[in-house]
């Protein structure tokens, strides 16, 4: 099947941007989750949305599976492709096509890295509000997949929230704009329902964006606490307190320790958990909001308060936090990042028992989060004597306690191939039915990145052209038919 | 997992099979309900025992006039025991009813008015409906029931006003989960005890009330703060939805930050009854600002406005909403600003607003008059909403002007001009030709499309309640992006074509 694709995509891109060699392909075989690998059978560069048409409908004549991806820093497997599928890489597609102040929007390619969007609205005084950790590099395209969040999407939102259009190429192969960039097109939200669908519903060709008026004023607050339980309760007290920051961030004194280590951000000594809290917005409402959280934290237990005076003084704050996955890197063998969400009241029970794992298991667990919004981002320490299967384990565990809680088996990095085996504790069999009756909306032949997201493919029927009797899936009892 | 053939939902027979009896019903007389085929499907439920039996008169569907639905075989015309479909529908629901005058979906009367009590009968009823292959409207308030198109056909109106509590209002989590009939009010009511508000100001007729949840979310309607919090679809976290086959499905979750699955929720906020019946809904909240002020200013022109709505939003105090309201062309533009946050900050940032808005603007400590009943919240005229990119403000106000002369109209504009929506409203007596000129001259200026334009469209116009014979004059909804899209989704969710059917924009 590829050798007969090879021909027909090499005529819609150019052969410089179909790659075939083995050793280049390699370089495709997983995104930023490494665990997953899988060799792509050909990788293709298209430059626009009519390249990519192009390939899909090749793809589709040859009855092959493929997978967008932007700069391949998802955390899920997302963007892996099959190794009989093609993998449609959008890195060229980075042009910003407009910037409109006035009108707050911003329409740009795909390849485009979401750090770019907000220098280039910069001057006008605006910004691109979701900021993954990835920023500099991530893709505006992965981002609309993976429905990207960030430390500040407390109080800016996600990706969902800040997309008002998007031109897409869809399973069939045909250029189709969703929404018109207001934000109020009439009929069925398809931009909602499409972003954050993991690139199962299409390949995004355009994004119309939401741009964000730069804050006027901006506090970043570091609070060192005795204890998480501490800190948690801080967090509590300053929501209950109706403030909402743009982030708050917390540490616990293993990932303090790898952060302190790797790039010596000098957190208060000897704390058990620290704080970031960001408050942004008017001035005055900011200074107000600044002395409560800083009596918040203070009642709190917090023995050591800072408040960062300028950029720099915010940049050496953010630094911890930004290196502390990286960080944590440094203090182990290898690590698992989980990312679970449980609602912010239960954060200090989860905590609990997620070093009560650890003691148990013996396996070290570092404790980053988003702690306004309860996402958890745990990271399960592998030690050199660490069993592989056991951290797999406690990591899964972890999930379910998020669960239990009422939470969710992931907050920002997707499901992607990495936890279509959670999803079935999450959902009911008719709750991911009816998701997948979107999907056999968008893609009826299932070509459009197979595999992710639901653990059992809905067989959508009714293709044209295709087969009567029982689906293959089926008679060999893979499948069930809902 | 193993797959389990669910109670009563055989309803679905092959494509060609429900063909084939749509055609037979446009075929055949009036749309009284129940077939064999449909009573034969819910033979377990009408089992449970007719009990509550309302008697539905089985002739009062006759001469409805009701369109026979004929590509998706709604209507349940059959000709056959409507007796029998009452009786199964009332051992699905206890309190079902026939339905009387007040009952009609924008003229189209519909058998019998079903108000489930729990999700559980919800369920019940609709899969009763789709063994009888019955046209099914979702009603919380009925305040925007007459929006949109009217449906092909509607046999059963589901009334969601029994679905009415708050199930959980976890206040620390700043989550609230409810049932679809809950009444903005009373949820207003409920977490306004925690100091939290669900963030949308519907804009509603004055002394009437907000609507319901479900009936909010099914429209997608928000108010001025639109402008921060978004719409619907931006504040709920998890829904829990009805299927058009009955089956109840959820997605999304109680967390605010969840990317498990597809958000399922947005596909069914503004999606006007025609996927199915939402049933329960869960929203992130946010606090009920500590300080609030407003600052007018009224403009002689449009062009001041724009430039007055333009500061206003571009600075950086932060507004939460800008307003504008006009009550014919020519008229003066009412211009307010909304600034809201802490007792600290929110003086100086009114102050700040004044005095960025220039001479004439004023501050006012309540809320002026006309915030939120303006042309949104007509009631009874031929109501229009405009939404563009809001750079083109001006052009969207100077079209207003050209068409609503060009046609001898005199529509009062008002809305929420920052965020990029605007509605019109033109009196209800108006020549429909006219309002019919009217709707087209706006959409060849703001849905014009551009080759090559990134959108192609930047805006649309849509008629969103008119009076009868304005309906038939006028395309309601207009061009819509991703309309096969969209028919495709509508195919997979109610293959039948039997919620709503025809009431959305493309036909759907």
């Amino acid at each position: 099947m590829i050798d007969t694709l090879i021909p027909a995509v090499t005529k819609v891109c150019g052969a410089q941007h179909v790659i075939t060699d083995p050793a280049e392909l390699r370089t495709y075989e997983c995104d930023g989750l490494t665990s997953h690998r899988s060799v792509p059978a050909l990788v293709v560069l298209p430059e626009t949305a009519e390249q990519v048409a192009g390939v899909v409908r090749a793809c589709v004549a040859a009855g092959v599976p493929f997978v967008a991806r932007g700069s391949g820093t998802g955390l899920s497997g997302g963007a892996l492709a099959p190794g009989n599928g093609v993998l449609i890489v959008t890195s060229r597609m980075r042009t910003i096509l407009e910037i409109d102040p006035a009108a707050r929007r911003a329409v740009v390619e795909p390849g485009v890295t979401n750090l770019a969007v907000s220098q280039a609205a910069q001057p006008f005084g605006y910004f691109y509000a979701p900021d993954p950790s990835s920023q500099v590099i991530c893709s505006v395209g992965g981002n609309v997949a993976e429905n990207s969040g960030g430390a500040h999407c407390l109080k800016h939102g996600f990706t969902v929230n800040h997309v008002t259009g998007l031109e897409v190429v869809t399973p069939d192969g045909e250029i189709v704009w969703l929404g018109d960039g207001s934000g109020a097109a009439p009929g069925y939200d398809l931009v909602g329902a499409f972003t954050g669908s993991e690139g199962t519903l299409g390949i995004v060709t355009k994004i119309v964006v939401r741009l964000t008026r730069i804050p006027a004023a901006v506090t970043t607050l570091l609070a060192g606490f005795g204890t998480t339980g501490e800190g948690g309760a801080a967090v509590s007290a300053i929501i209950a307190a109706g403030i909402m920051p743009a982030a708050i961030e917390m540490m616990d004194a293993l990932s303090i320790e790898a952060a302190e280590a790797a790039v010596h951000c000098n957190y208060p000594a000897g704390a058990g958990a620290v704080l970031v809290v960001e408050l942004d917005g008017p001035e005055a409402d900011v200074e107000a909001e600044t002395a409560a959280v800083r009596r918040i934290c203070t009642d709190a237990g917090a023995f050591e308060i800072r408040i960062a005076a300028d950029p720099a003084e915010r940049a050496v704050i953010w630094a911890g936090r930004k290196s502390a996955f990286a960080a944590v890197g440094r203090i182990a063998h290898a690590y698992i990042v989980q990312d679970g969400v449980v609602p912010r009241t239960a954060l200090e029970d989860v905590l609990d028992r997620i070093a009560q794992m650890s003691a148990e298991t013996g396996i070290r667990v570092a404790n980053v989060f988003h702690a306004g919004d309860g996402n958890l981002h745990p990271l399960v320490l592998l030690d050199p004597d660490t069993d592989p299967a056991a951290a797999e384990e406690l990591s899964g565990a972890i999930l379910d306690l998020c669960i239990e809680h009422g939470g969710s088996i992931t907050g920002e990095h997707g499901v992607g191939v990495d936890k279509t085996r959670y999803m079935p504790k999450m959902f009911g069999p008719v709750d991911l039915d009816t998701m997948q009756m979107l999907r056999c909306a968008f893609d009826p032949r299932g070509l459009c990145n197979p595999g992710k997201i639901y653990p059992t493919p809905r067989l959508c029927g009714e293709v044209p052209g295709l087969r009567r009797g029982p689906h293959p899936l089926v008679a060999a009892g893979q499948a069930d038919l809902l | 997992m193993t797959s389990q053939p669910a109670a009563g939902g055989r309803a679905g027979p092959p494509p060609g099979e429900g063909a084939a009896a749509g055609a037979g019903m446009a075929a055949g007389a009036g749309t009284a309900a129940a077939a064999g085929r449909g009573a034969e499907g819910t033979a377990a439920d009408a089992d449970r025992g007719a009990g509550g039996g309302t008697g539905a008169d089985a002739d009062r569907g006759a001469d409805e006039g009701t369109a026979a639905d004929a590509d998706g075989g709604a209507g349940g015309g059959r000709g056959a025991d409507a007796g029998r479909a009452a009786d199964a529908l009332a051992a699905a629901c206890a309190d079902l009813r026939p339905a009387g005058p007040a009952d009609a979906v924008a003229g189209v009367l519909p058998s019998w008015v079903a108000a489930p009590a729990s999700v559980a009968e919800a369920a019940a009823t609709m899969r009763v409906a789709a063994g009888l292959d019955l046209a099914v409207v979702p009603r919380g308030s009925g305040s925007r029931l007459s929006w949109g198109l009217p449906p092909r056909s509607c046999d059963l109106v589901i009334e969601t006003g029994r679905l009415d509590r708050v199930l959980e209002h976890a206040a620390g989590d700043w989550i609230a989960s409810v049932q679809a009939g809950v009444s903005l009010d009373q949820l207003a009511d409920v977490l306004g005890e925690a100091g939290q508000q669900l963030s949308l100001d519907v804009p509603a007729p004055a002394g009437a009330g907000g609507g319901t949840v479900g009936g909010v979310l099914a429209t997608g309607m928000a108010g001025p703060r639109r402008m921060r919090y978004g719409t619907p679809r931006d504040l709920l976290t998890g829904i829990t939805v009805i299927r058009a086959d009955g089956r109840v499905a959820r997605a999304g979750g109680k967390v605010v930050k969840n990317v498990a699955g597809y958000d399922l929720g947005k596909l069914y906020a503004g999606s006007f009854g025609t996927l199915g019946l939402i049933a329960e809904a869960t929203f992130r909240l946010h606090p009920v600002p500590a300080a609030s002020g407003y600052v007018t200013l009224e403009c002689g022109t449009a062009a001041e406005a724009a430039a007055a709505v333009a500061a206003a939003v571009e600075s950086p105090l932060a507004a939460a909403a800008v307003e504008i309201d006009r009550l014919a062309p020519g008229a003066p533009v009412r211009v307010a600003v909304l600034v809201e946050g802490s007792p600290a900050g929110v003086p100086q940032r009114v102050t700040g607003m004044r005095e960025l808005l220039g001479d004439g603007a004023v501050v006012a400590d309540d809320v002026p008059g006309w915030w939120g009943h303006g042309a949104a919240a007509a009631s009874d005229s031929t109501l229009i909403r405009i939404a563009f990119w809001s750079s083109a403000l001006r052009a969207v106000l100077d079209v207003l002007d050209s068409a609503a002369l060009a046609a001898a109209l005199e529509p009062s504009v008002g809305g929420s001009p920052g965020a990029g929506v605007l509605y019109a409203a033109v009196d209800s007596l108006a020549e429909p030709a006219a309002v019919a000129a009217f709707v087209a001259a706006l959409r060849a200026e703001i849905g014009r499309v551009r080759a090559a334009g990134f959108p192609p469209a930047r805006g649309s116009v849509v008629v969103l309640n008119a009076p009868p014979l304005v309906r038939g004059a006028v395309d309601m909804w207009g061009p819509v992006p991703g309309a096969a899209l969209m028919r495709a989704v509508k195919d997979q969710f109610d293959p039948g074509h039997r919620m709503a059917p025809g009431r959305f924009a493309g036909g759907i």
